[in-house]
């Protein structure tokens, strides 16, 4: 029987923690949430020994065991409960070279808790670069710990690692200093009160909120109680606390580790005066997000175009190859272009989501976070909400999660409540389908006329975001403190292992997330397209054949007036009939209002949609795109998608809240049904009052 | 003297920190007294204020900046 220990991986962020993570498990990881909450959670396993397997957990990064967001209080969570199946046997604290001092005052925390702690001095491999050089043998002797000099750019010191990890017995558990001597009164009545508890963790529940498991829940709600002083005098205590545990490292630092200035090279702040800069700063910016839709746009419409005749082809094929039946039927017209609407977007998203990681990785992010701040505050957002932002550009759902390190609520619930307006992977379908079927090609300074029209729409999308913002700082009267603090770590090249996995692991969980609802979206639309109630649909043939039976029409021709005709009855038909009347003004068939009804599950629905209803009901192998661009418009004669029921589509998919995942997490996040329901109603309302407006100017 | 008044490339000491006006994390990061301070560089209109505290890089904005109390070191 082999042994499995639990292993908690723990950092500052910016350490390269999930370096360490991926280093040590490879592909052996998966994602997932903590339970109830929508903190991701990482875990992984690695062999260490023939005997001996580790459970590695990836806690979310954090600077201390003060939790100030929800993130943070998970690794505090997990420390403090004894009960948790994921409590850790051994605890590795990822550090940085370059910014051990800080790192330690986690480090420290940790070793409080009387949890075996290992220290990882990640990057490594810049010490000379920095002119560091480190003591081991002292530093080891003072911290109490096991020390693993690592690089996992270079690959190197994972092995000593595990070997370590392996050894976790022989860890010693003894604090490196006394952090009660702050305040000896207090802490030696906290230890009367309560004598079988560990110091530090009383401390530690003291001083923050933090829920528990049920079953020490009574034990620690007595502690929580303990309040003999007042929050004013318990953070002047963390004060002293964090002053306490700076002069320990310190003098600890003072002798295990020495920087030869003279030697030290830093890139951050030659980079750091070009990428900050009052002028440069910003056009470098805007250089780089153009860069980003013209990639998105131009270098994977070659592999779109594959998939989209691919999939085409795969229906026509299943056709002939099947006998002619339902199942056939379903899997051909339903399933199968289904499908197709999702697979086609995989190459954008995975491009989207390159960039951002790129960006991320790098450390770039937080200089654009600081460039927008001021400007970004006039909205009554923060510079952090440039994250969200341009996350939301893949998908408002992680965007909304980003805005937890936000320190103000008001500035906060501003960015939760607009981010939604920024162009999501979701809308992209809609807009590159539509684009390419009523934006004329050619170029303007070497840009594609579809190519600026898209980056027009990602404009508008980030126009309406601050612009709505601006309003709702005005509208809402809530009052919060304004904090801000962001690290601006060093300029990293980043590992390509990191990124291409958050590409691989983002992808796959659009494709699969959305891919189960439209999936399912496709076989009920498919349904419903293909049965009809009364005479109209179940006599077709003769209705059809009748009201014909006097013109000259060939086979083919008569076939297609009966599919129409079926259509046109059958329940989807009856139901797109019903809403017609509504979504007329705005230049839209009720094929049309089908895709936007379905659309309120994901927008990205809407394509899949379309191609299930287009292709109930024609025999001959296309394209979606080809299909739409047959569609006529039954009142007006003429193509349906023109430039003035194109545009208003667009702009209705710009502005109109079609995504239940979104509302779902906005209301966990504010923790209200209030916040989702306005925006569903305003943002609909607006979309629709867009949309009609520009239709009405076009047409 | 406070952060908010230094100028790019001003070196200082930090001698006081307003416990209640600054975020437990921005002390935790190495911005408490006896730690030097270094204005790197300032965004447009003067803020957020790009500092090198203690060897953290971090950036802080103005009125934050105003509760932290150094005193100057001439270099």
């Amino acid at each position: 029987m082999s042994k499995q220990i639990n292993v908690a991986l723990i950092g500052n962020p910016n350490t390269g923690k999930t370096s360490v993570f991926n280093a040590l498990t490879g592909l052996n990881q998966k994602v997932g949430n903590y339970p109830g909450i929508t903190v991701e959670k990482k875990e992984g396993v690695c062999k260490l020994t023939r005997n001996l397997k580790a459970h590695i957990i990836d806690l979310p990064g954090t600077y201390s065991l003060n939790a100030s967001s929800l993130d943070e209080n998970v690794v505090i969570e997990l420390l403090l409960n004894k009960n948790d199946k994921d409590f850790p046997d051994v605890a590795v604290v990822v550090s940085e070279v370059e910014n051990l001092k800080r790192n330690l005052l986690l480090f420290t925390q940790i070793k409080d808790l009387e949890i075996p702690a290992i220290l990882v001095i990640n990057m490594s491999d810049r010490m000379a670069y920095k002119g560091i050089s480190l003591d081991i043998d002292y530093l080891e002797e003072q911290l109490q710990t096991k020390i693993a000099l690592l690089s996992t750019r270079k690959n190197k010191g994972i092995d000593n690692l595990k070997q370590i990890i392996t050894n976790y017995k022989a860890l010693n558990t003894t604090p490196c200093l006394d952090a009660s001597v702050i305040d000896k009164d207090y802490f030696n009545s906290l230890k009367k009160t309560f004598p079988n508890q560990l110091l530090y963790k009383l401390w530690l529940v003291i001083t923050q909120d933090v829920n528990f498991g049920k079953v020490s829940k009574n034990d620690y709600d007595a502690i929580a109680d303990f309040k003999t002083k007042s929050a004013t005098e318990l953070k002047r205590l963390q004060q002293k606390e964090t002053i306490k545990r700076y002069q320990f490292i310190n003098d600890t630092l003072k002798k295990g580790q020495s920087i030869d200035t003279k030697n030290a090279k830093d890139i951050r702040i030659k980079l750091d005066r070009i990428l900050t800069h009052k002028v440069w700063g910003y056009l470098i910016f805007g250089v780089i997000l153009l860069t980003i839709f013209q990639a998105i746009y131009d270098w994977s419409s070659v592999p779109m175009d594959f998939i989209d005749s691919t999939f085409a082809s795969l229906s026509e094929w299943t056709k002939t190859v099947l006998p002619e039946g339902l199942f056939t039927s379903l899997l051909a017209e339903g399933i199968i272009p289904g499908l197709g609407g999702i697979v086609i977007f995989i190459p954008q998203i995975a491009f989207l989501f390159l960039f951002i990681s790129v960006l991320e990785e790098s450390g770039y992010m937080s200089r654009v976070v600081f460039l927008m701040d001021r400007i970004m505050r006039r909205f009554g957002l923060s510079g952090k909400s440039v994250v969200p932002l341009i996350s939301g550009t893949a998908c408002a759902i992680p965007a909304i999660m980003a805005t937890r390190n936000i320190e103000s609520w008001k500035e906060r619930l501003i960015t939760i409540l607009v981010t939604p307006f920024t162009t999501c992977s979701a809308r992209l379908p809609v807009y590159l389908i539509i684009i390419a079927l009523v934006i004329p090609e050619g170029r303007f300074l070497g840009l594609s006329y579809q190519a600026l029209t898209l980056m027009l729409l990602y404009l508008l999308g980030f126009a309406t975001a601050v612009g709505s913002a601006y309003l709702l700082n005005k509208v809402l009267k809530i009052k919060s403190k304004s904090f801000f603090v962001i690290e601006m770590p060093n300029y990293k090249v980043p590992l390509l292992k990191n990124v291409a996995l958050t590409v691989v692991e983002k992808t796959k969980a659009f494709v699969f997330g959305a891919g189960k609802i439209i999936l399912a979206i496709s076989i009920v639309l498919w349904f419903l397209a293909s049965f009809g109630p009364g005479d109209n649909f179940n006599n077709a043939e003769a209705i059809v054949s009748e009201a014909w039976s006097n013109e000259q029409i060939t086979e083919e021709e008569l076939e297609q007036k009966i599919a129409s005709h079926k259509l046109e009855h059958s329940f989807i038909g009856l139901t797109g009939r019903a809403i017609e009347p509504a979504i007329r003004p705005l230049g839209y068939d009720w094929k049309i209002g089908i895709a936007i009804v379905s659309s309120f599950a994901a927008r990205e629905v809407f394509v899949g949609t379309l191609a299930t209803i287009y292709s109930v009901g024609s025999d001959e192998e296309e394209t979606i795109k080809n299909r739409m661009a047959g569609e006529v418009n039954p009142i007006l004669g003429g193509p349906l998608f023109n430039l003035a029921s194109g545009i208003s589509l667009l702009l209705f998919y710009a502005f109109a809240m079609q995504c239940m995942s979104t509302l779902a997490i906005v209301k966990r996040e504010t923790n209200s049904w209030k916040w989702p329901i306005l925006q569903l109603v305003i943002m609909s309302a607006f979309a629709y009052l867009v949309a009609l407006a520009a239709y009405q100017i076009l047409k | 003297m406070t952060v908010a008044e230094l100028k790019r490339g001003q070196k200082a000491i930090i001698k006081d920190v307003s416990s209640i006006h600054i975020p437990l994390k921005l002390l935790e990061m190495g911005c408490l007294p006896g730690n030097a301070v270094e204005l790197l560089q300032v965004a447009p209109f003067a803020d957020p204020m790009y500092l090198n505290v203690n060897g953290s890089h971090l950036a802080i904005r103005r009125e934050t900046a105003n509760y932290i109390i150094i005193e100057s070191t001439n270099e």
